[in-house]
């Protein structure tokens, strides 16, 4: 690495305004590795029910059976080191909903990263997860009447296990890929939401994962059940502090959302440039029903993402709206899957990358339409901009299409910005790299617009900030 | 609100034998002009002949190299400065060809513009309100259509749109100098006259040094050139007052060829 390209580096890294740490204060710490004894020893921890330990040790089963994915940036993917990693951290003190009660580090760490305040400003329900626990969360009373859940899944596990073995793993099970096979043997925390019937929620729930120490696993697991008629926006943040050694975030996210319900599914995703994020995020949206995966990636080593939707009863709607910034060093492997079972079915992929310095962002999708499924409309647009020389931007999309009555669209551009863009502005006062932040927030902006303010206003902060000496 | 419209002392924008090259092709060769606050000038050429290549060597373009002369600006040589300095002493150049910046409103676009262009002469910046009700001034006085503040830059805009929107910029920005790039061409009639008059006002009213590019004379129907200089091949061949326009309708370009043949 040149002088150069390590000023470039600590500049990066001064610019991710979300990697300070604070002491570690932990209840246990799990050795790094994973084993069976891990297992046991979160699920005894935990306190959980027997089929649940069971459910876990089957995944591990399967997680050591199967092979990595072979496609995805594999040699990032074969560099990582399972085995050192901590699989299960439990941060000292109990779950409170009373910010004020939490341990001071956790609560220094929430205060700066903004959660009480957004809480505060626009939220009808928060979870805060730290290494492995929700150690905070809340609800508005009003929901609690009406009947919406609105936990961590530990919790749910304790006092809903009726809904919980209902759902859980049915969306997403343990043998879809290797690490949700990992995940559903050592998952730990994560939201769990049930909307009753005909319930509205007018206000977002979110959730805010924390990573603090080093070599951590966080293997979080979210469950999301929309009755039919119900509405409910979700939120999730998270970020960690930069270390020189790798952490893995490995979720698994499940969506069902019954007739007529809707859910909107939005990530905001920060992760420091030392953390694997490898998620499977799946939703089924029965008859009426519409589910929205809104999908910023701007953190991580590699993220290899593709929410997915199976459009199971007549008339869903689904809908993929997927923005990934790649900075030095960082590769953003997203995309979206859509499933169109029933007949009647519309479908949205819309995927939004920038490629900056030696930054790769990669679209990924599938969009697949079983014979039966008529009528079916479906639109997948994938929009690439490069920023300089260096940058890399690759599109692989598959579309397995078993029905001829239907109706499909794709479309896809690469573009760099361009001189008399950047001139053009200039010659109106503005500087090369406001220019350049400029072009790239207009660029960024039918995605960005959708999310809700508070976090619209800080994506282009955080974009203006990547794009500063991008340039020249 | 906008009391920093109208620039009372007299600014000097001096061009002096000024040579640029691109891709190694001399295009302009050996430009000597000189213009003041509140004077037109109209440089009339042939397809070809350097005129906008002229505004963009002034404006900064990089794609083109100067490798003779000197512009100076209040005696201060600019040729070294980007594009982005040059704005904020005070150029300004409405495009042949504007840009398109999808996602970006007009409003936005101008107000980062604005403040950029003020934080760089050392003023205070506007806040979002102070500057809505200046954009709204401006508009009005150009009669420019609401929703050119929330569109995106230039996207979808016609031609003639484009044009208006350039001389909104110009009235906002507020520059010492403008250069109107064959701000006519691709207009129609009407929309050549609501453009020319609105570039007229604000020149006016900003006691502003105008450099009017042009291969036709009808848009000096509505600004009124003090000097017109005939360019053919990179060179000024002609510099005189309106009569060179008369003469020009007689007999065309042809006429001043021979002053500085093609080599």
């Amino acid at each position: 690495m040149s002088t150069t390209q390590q000023k470039k580096l600590i500049q990066d890294l001064d610019q991710y305004k979300y990697g300070f740490s604070v002491a570690e204060k932990n209840e246990f710490k799990s050795d790094k590795g994973h084993s069976r004894k891990v297992i046991e020893m979160i699920s005894e921890m935990k306190n959980e029910p027997k089929w649940m330990l069971d459910f876990r040790l089957r995944a591990y089963e399967i997680f050591l059976k199967k092979f990595m994915p072979t496609w995805g940036n594999t040699d990032v993917l074969n560099a990582i080191n399972f085995d050192d990693i901590h699989y299960y951290i439990r941060p000292s003190g109990k779950q409170v909903n009373d910010w004020n009660e939490l341990p001071d580090e956790i609560k220094y760490t929430f205060d700066r990263l903004g959660v009480p305040e957004s809480e505060k400003k626009f939220l009808a329900g928060t979870g805060a997860q730290f290494e492995s626990e929700v150690m905070f969360h809340n609800l508005e009373k009003q929901l609690e009447k009406k009947g919406v859940i609105f936990v961590d899944t530990d919790t749910a596990v304790q006092k809903y296990p009726d809904l919980v073995k209902e759902y859980f793993a049915t969306v997403v099970p343990p043998a879809d890929n290797k690490l949700a096979a990992l995940n559903s043997a050592f998952w730990s925390g994560g939201s769990f939401i049930y909307i009753p019937k005909g319930v509205k929620v007018e206000l977002p729930l979110q959730a805010y994962f924390r990573i603090n120490s080093k070599n951590a696993g966080q293997f979080e697991r979210t469950l999301i059940i929309a009755d039919e008629g119900s509405e409910v926006v979700y939120i999730e943040g998270c970020s960690a502090p930069t270390y020189t050694t790798d952490s893995l975030h490995s979720a698994v996210v499940e969506i069902i959302a019954k007739r007529g319900a809707k859910v909107q599914y939005t990530t905001v995703q920060n992760w420091s440039k030392n953390v694997y994020n490898l998620v499977t995020k799946r939703a089924k949206a029965m008859e009426e029903a519409t589910v929205t995966w809104l999908d910023y990636n701007g953190g991580s080593k590699l993220t290899m993402k593709y929410p997915c939707i199976y459009l199971m009863g007549r008339g869903a709607r689904g809908e993929v709206l997927s923005l990934a910034f790649a900075g030095n060093g960082q590769h953003q492997d997203t995309g979206g899957k859509i499933i169109h079972v029933a007949p009647d079915t519309t479908s949205t992929i819309i995927s939004k990358s920038i490629s900056k310095g030696t930054g790769r962002s990669s679209y990924r999708g599938l969009l697949k339409i079983l014979p039966g499924a008529e009528r079916v409309k479906s639109r997948v647009v994938c929009d690439a901009l490069i920023i300089n020389e260096e940058s890399r931007s690759d599109t692989y999309p598959t579309m397995e299409i078993g029905e001829e009555d239907v109706a499909v669209a794709h479309e896809a551009t690469v573009s760099r910005i361009g001189e008399g863009q950047l001139f053009y502005l200039m010659s109106r006062g503005l500087s090369e790299n406001q220019a350049a932040g400029m072009i790239v927030n207009g660029f960024m902006a039918p995605i960005v617009k959708e999310f809700p303010m508070e976090y619209a206003v800080e994506l282009k902060k955080l974009v203006e900030l990547e794009m500063e000496g991008s340039v020249g | 609100m906008s009391q920093v419209t109208g620039h009372k002392s007299t600014s000097h924008l001096i061009i002096k034998n000024l040579h640029a090259t691109v891709e190694k092709k001399e295009i302009l060769k050996g430009i000597s002009l000189s213009i003041k606050s509140g004077e037109i000038h109209a440089i009339m050429g042939p397809n070809g002949s350097g005129k906008s290549t002229l505004c963009n060597v002034l404006m900064g373009h990089p794609k083109y190299e100067v490798t003779k002369g000197q512009v100076l600006l209040d005696k201060e040589n600019i040729l070294d400065i980007e594009a982005d300095k040059r704005a904020q002493k005070g150029l300004f150049l409405s495009f042949q060809y504007p840009q398109e910046i999808p996602g970006i409103s007009y409003a936005n676009f101008l107000r980062t513009a604005k403040n950029a262009l003020l934080i760089g002469q050392g003023k205070k910046p506007m806040s979002v309100m102070e500057f809505a009700t200046f954009m709204k001034e401006k508009m009005k006085m150009l009669d420019t259509p609401e929703d050119f503040r929330t569109r995106s830059v230039n996207e979808g805009f016609s031609g003639g749109e484009k044009k208006r929107a350039e001389i909104l910029q110009m009235a906002i920005l507020e520059p010492l100098f403008g250069m109107l790039d064959e701000t006519d061409s691709g207009l129609d009639i009407d929309a050549l006259r609501t453009v020319a008059r609105g570039a007229a006002k604000i020149a006016k009213e900003n006691n502003m040094g105008i450099l009017l590019i042009t291969h036709y004379q009808r848009i000096l129907k509505y600004i009124k050139p003090d000097f017109i200089h005939i360019m053919i091949n990179g060179k000024i061949v002609k510099s005189g007052g309106h009569e060179l326009v008369e003469k020009l309708e007689e007999k065309g370009y042809e006429q001043f060829q021979k002053l500085n043949p093609t080599s």
